[in-house]
């Protein structure tokens, strides 16, 4: 007898103590079907290891969000395209060519070509959308891992470790009996529940995130070769932007050309957000209505998606050691997002993670000792360059100096002087150079001089007035959410403290929610008890697009939704 | 393991596909024929079993031509590997009797006979929940019903299942029969797949069925009156004991009603709400 005729005894949902017998069990368990996952399982399935890979999503891609480059460098141990060969033929948009930087001062606009920098070191480079890239890995990976005897299931939320003495086993899941492995590769994502259960991360502070906002805008084939000036489906650009267009808030935006539509987006240090008390989709919306952006949009926008998640900063929160007993953490889950200057790279890293925890494993197998695997997928990424380039010493050297507040006003006030003007004009052809260096780019601090002030001064001094109107109107808030899919489950994320000074950040940075609109996941509220007024918030977490925010700036209990439940992406 | 689910196609009873006349009589040609809704359940059971035991599920059916298309419906959302038809003039028209005569004949004939015949609770057309029992019945194995949730233990040769008692207070009874049995489920019964393992067969099935449903002819059987070798005073109209004398239609509610409005704050007339409430209760009309 099992399973439900006899549930009492075969089903646990506690995810606590168990012995191993009563359990199904794989060689492997993949947590998640993004790059990181993928990766993991294609490398697991090509050295015949028994593996399973689950993922909470109704299909792989359905819940995630990229602006989205992905990278394949020339110093990878592992890119995409060696472990799916066709990878670039059937799953991703249009390599992105051109790229280029646009320093904006009011309506001046000085653009640099960072060409040198985005190929330097660099195979290739597509524009991806995430449900499409991802449900074309899923399937390649079932066929692979099904071939050793596992296979991948969508659907299925993983809620926690399974532990035995102590020791971490196996996962819980909402839909499946707790099961067990010899290794579990959590590449579960930002705001990993593994990773946080094995206290290998925490989502305490708003410093160590990136939240990133972005639309996909309809736009027929011709009209972007056209308007981009591009040589055909092969062709594609890359548009960033800085400066004072986003109201003093540190970050930036982002324009990719995909095959029939345009990924548009931002993306600015958390703490910022939460500390301008600013509303991520007017960040947005500021980018949307630039002028410069005219000579693209002509007056036409149509959004299909608005989307948004979490991006953890490498340099902060990368750990070094992202491994405990049998958990070993890829990708996003372990921290590995790499922001250089602005340039993005976590969907290559989260590949190459993947691979070395796979070929750890193999070694440790292969050693006689698969419990080696977390301390030899730390030596690779060690060994293999991946933890300097997501931590640079050089970062770690110059960023204490100058990330203090003093040092940031002070070095405000010279760039804002005749002097800091005077050099920019002078050394212009420099600075385009300087971008352009990876060594430079590694080592910029995250102030609001690197951000907003020397673009700013870049554009106001070097740039040229852009004359068109842009008159796009994009939609509110409220048809962003109704346009969205969801199949809602029951409320993932309870606050913990209501007050206002406890959770009130969540009602401006929660990207679906808004200080002046009612419909969203966070309202603040004022109510009366006993004569005296109380400022608080109110959560309904129907509209939320399980972007982290919250998880981070609020004091909230967070999970995921359970399998197949909330937010379901179309582009991603 | 050998399975075998039931079904029958009824007049879609769904808003927007149902029409009726000016009198409200059922009008069959403009009504489409689908799935009998309690029959889906049925058919999950028998899924649920092959998932997690192996084996093959056979759907079959008694009625006329076009029900092949309920059946291969059937093929695609449970994946089943053989379809069965009873399909003859003669059998037209049977009352439940007639039915269970005829299609236990039919679960007879098949190659191999099936270790679990499972049935949906009543049709939607019929209301009347006899054909499955009696089915049973005919083929003298034993019966449970208003199945919720159930098991197979292959090496004991038995069925374990939860059934969901009705009465004035629900129960949920645990029984087990031997196999060969007969299973009726509740329209309450949910196919639990909680082993990474079936969800991976699962899976595996529905991509197997996708080719089998192009050429879902190849797999079905249809059987005649004279091929069931049946007496013709058994089956259809002239086997059936019971007949239909007329159907009452359900009165339509008039389209607007008469409505007195009561505030909450309005004490007085909610005492007489309440009183003319307690006064029809206790007429009992
Ligand atoms: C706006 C924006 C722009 C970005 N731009 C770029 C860019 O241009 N280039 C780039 O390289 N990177 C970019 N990134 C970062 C990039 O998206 C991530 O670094 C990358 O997706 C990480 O991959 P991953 O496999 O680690 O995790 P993810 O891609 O997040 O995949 C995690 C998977 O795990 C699943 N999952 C999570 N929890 C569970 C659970 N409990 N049970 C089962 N499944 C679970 C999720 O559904 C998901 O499929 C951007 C991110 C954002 C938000
Ligand atoms: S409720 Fe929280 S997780 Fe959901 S969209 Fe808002 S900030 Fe993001």
């Amino acid at each position: 007898m099992t399973e439900d005729a006899n549930d009492s005894a075969a089903v646990r949902t506690d995810g606590g103590e168990s012995t191993m017998s009563e359990h199904e069990h794989y060689e492997a368990i993949v947590v998640g079907c993004g790059p990181g996952g993928a990766a993991a399982a294609a490398a697991l399935a090509e050295n015949d290891v028994e593996t399973l890979v689950l993922e909470r999503g109704v299909d792989a891609g359905s819940k995630n969000v990229s602006g989205g480059l992905i990278y394949a460098e020339e110093a990878a141990p592992y890119t995409i395209d060696d472990l799916f060969p066709d990878f670039r033929e059937e799953a991703t948009e249009r390599p992105a060519e051109e790229y280029k930087m646009h320093n904006v001062s009011g309506n001046k606009v000085a653009s640099f070509d960072l060409e040198e920098i985005h190929h330097g070191g660099t195979e290739w480079c597509d524009a991806v959308l995430r449900r499409e890239m991802d449900s074309w890995l899923a399937d390649r990976v079932h066929e692979r891992t099904r071939e050793t005897g596992g296979g991948l299931l969508t659907d299925v939320r993983v809620n926690g470790l399974l532990r035995e003495g102590g020791e971490i086993v196996g996962v819980t899941c909402d839909e499946l009996d707790p099961i067990t492995a010899d290794v579990i590769v959590a590449a579960d994502g930002v705001n990993s529940e593994l990773a946080r259960d094995a206290g290998l991360m925490n989502w305490d502070e708003p410093e160590d995130w990136f939240q990133g906002v972005k639309a996909v805008v309809d736009m027929d084939r011709e009209t972007i070769e056209e308007r981009f000036d591009l040589d055909g489906p092969d062709d594609g650009a890359a548009h960033l932007f800085s400066g004072d267009l986003f109201e003093g808030v540190r970050g930036g935006g982002f324009l990719y050309t995909n095959e029939d539509s345009l990924s548009i987006g931002t993306v600015f240090h958390l703490d910022s957000i939460a500390e301008e008390r600013a509303e991520p989709q007017d960040l947005l919306d500021a980018l949307l209505t630039h002028p410069l952006l005219d000579q693209w949009f002509q007056g036409e926008y149509e959004e299909l998606e608005y989307s948004a998640k979490l991006v953890p900063d490498s340099k902060k929160v990368a750990n070094p050691s992202p491994h405990s007993g049998r958990l070993l953490l890829v990708g996003d889950a372990a921290g590995q997002m790499q922001a250089q200057g602005p340039i993005i790279k976590g969907m290559n890293h989260a590949v190459s993670a993947g691979g070395l925890a796979a070929e750890a494993f193999q070694d440790a197998k292969t050693r006689g000792d698969p419990t080696l695997a977390g301390d030899l997928y730390e030596q690779k990424l060690e060994g293999e360059g991946v933890m300097d380039q997501l931590r640079p010493t050089r970062y770690e050297a110059t960023s204490w100096l100058s990330e203090s507040s003093i040092a940031t006003s002070i070095g405000s006030a010279v760039m804002n002087s005749p002097i800091g003007r005077f050099g920019v004009k002078t050394f212009d052809g420099l600075l385009e150079k300087s971008f352009n260096s990876p060594f430079v780019l590694g080592m910029i601090p995250d102030t609001k001089i690197s951000y907003v002030t020397v673009p700013t001064v870049i554009g106001d001094v070097l740039g040229e007035p852009v004359s068109a109107d842009n008159e796009i109107e994009p939609p509110d808030l409220a048809d962003r959410i109704g346009d969205l899919t969801y199949d809602v489950g029951d409320p993932h994320i309870e606050v913990l403290d209501n007050s206002y000074e406890a959770s009130g950040t969540a009602v401006t940075a929660c990207p679906v929610s808004a200080e002046d609109f009612g419909g969203g996941c966070y309202r603040s509220e004022t109510v009366e008890s006993n004569g005296s007024k109380e400022r608080v918030v109110s959560l309904d977490t129907q509209p939320c697009v399980e972007c982290g925010t919250c998880a981070v700036v609020a004091d909230t209990h967070w999970e995921h939704p359970a399998g197949g439940k909330g937010v379901e992406f179309k582009q991603g | 393991m050998k399975l075998l689910a039931l079904t029958k196609g009824v007049p879609d009873f769904s808003e927007g596909a149902v029409s009726f006349d000016e009198d409200g009589h059922l009008e069959r040609g403009d009504t489409p024929t689908v799935m009998n809704p309690n029959d889906e359940q049925a058919l999950e059971a028998a899924l649920q079993t092959k998932v997690r035991q192996g084996g093959t599920v056979g759907l079959m059916s008694m009625g006329p031509p076009g029900y092949q298309d309920i059946l291969e419906e059937g093929m695609e959302s449970v994946y089943a590997d053989e379809l069965y038809l009873c399909s003859d003039r003669e059998m037209a028209a049977a009352d439940t009797w007639a039915t269970a005569i005829t299609v236990a004949t039919g679960i007879e004939q098949m190659d191999e006979t099936p270790d679990i015949v499972f049935a949906g609770f009543k049709t939607a057309d019929g209301e009347t929940g006899h054909t499955g029992p009696q089915t049973c019945w005919a083929l003298d194995r034993p019966l449970i019903t208003h199945v919720i949730s159930m098991d197979v233990d292959p090496e004991a040769e038995t069925v374990r299942a939860k059934r969901l008692v009705k009465g004035d207070v629900s129960e949920i009874e645990t029984v087990e029969a031997p196999l060969p049995c007969a299973i009726v489920t509740d329209p309450e019964f949910e196919p639990v797949y909680r082993k990474a393992e079936h969800r991976l067969r699962h899976k595996d099935l529905r991509e197997e069925t996708q080719e089998r449903v192009k050429n879902a002819d190849d797999h079905l059987t249809v059987w005649s009156q004279e091929e069931l070798n049946l007496d013709p005073d058994y089956i259809g109209l002239d086997g059936s004991p019971t007949i239909v004398s007329g159907v009452d239609p359900i009165p339509k509610a008039p389209d607007e009603r008469e409505a007195t409005v009561i505030e909450a704050e309005d004490e007085e007339g909610m005492r007489e709400v309440l009183g003319e409430i307690t006064q029809y209760a206790a007429e009992g009309d």
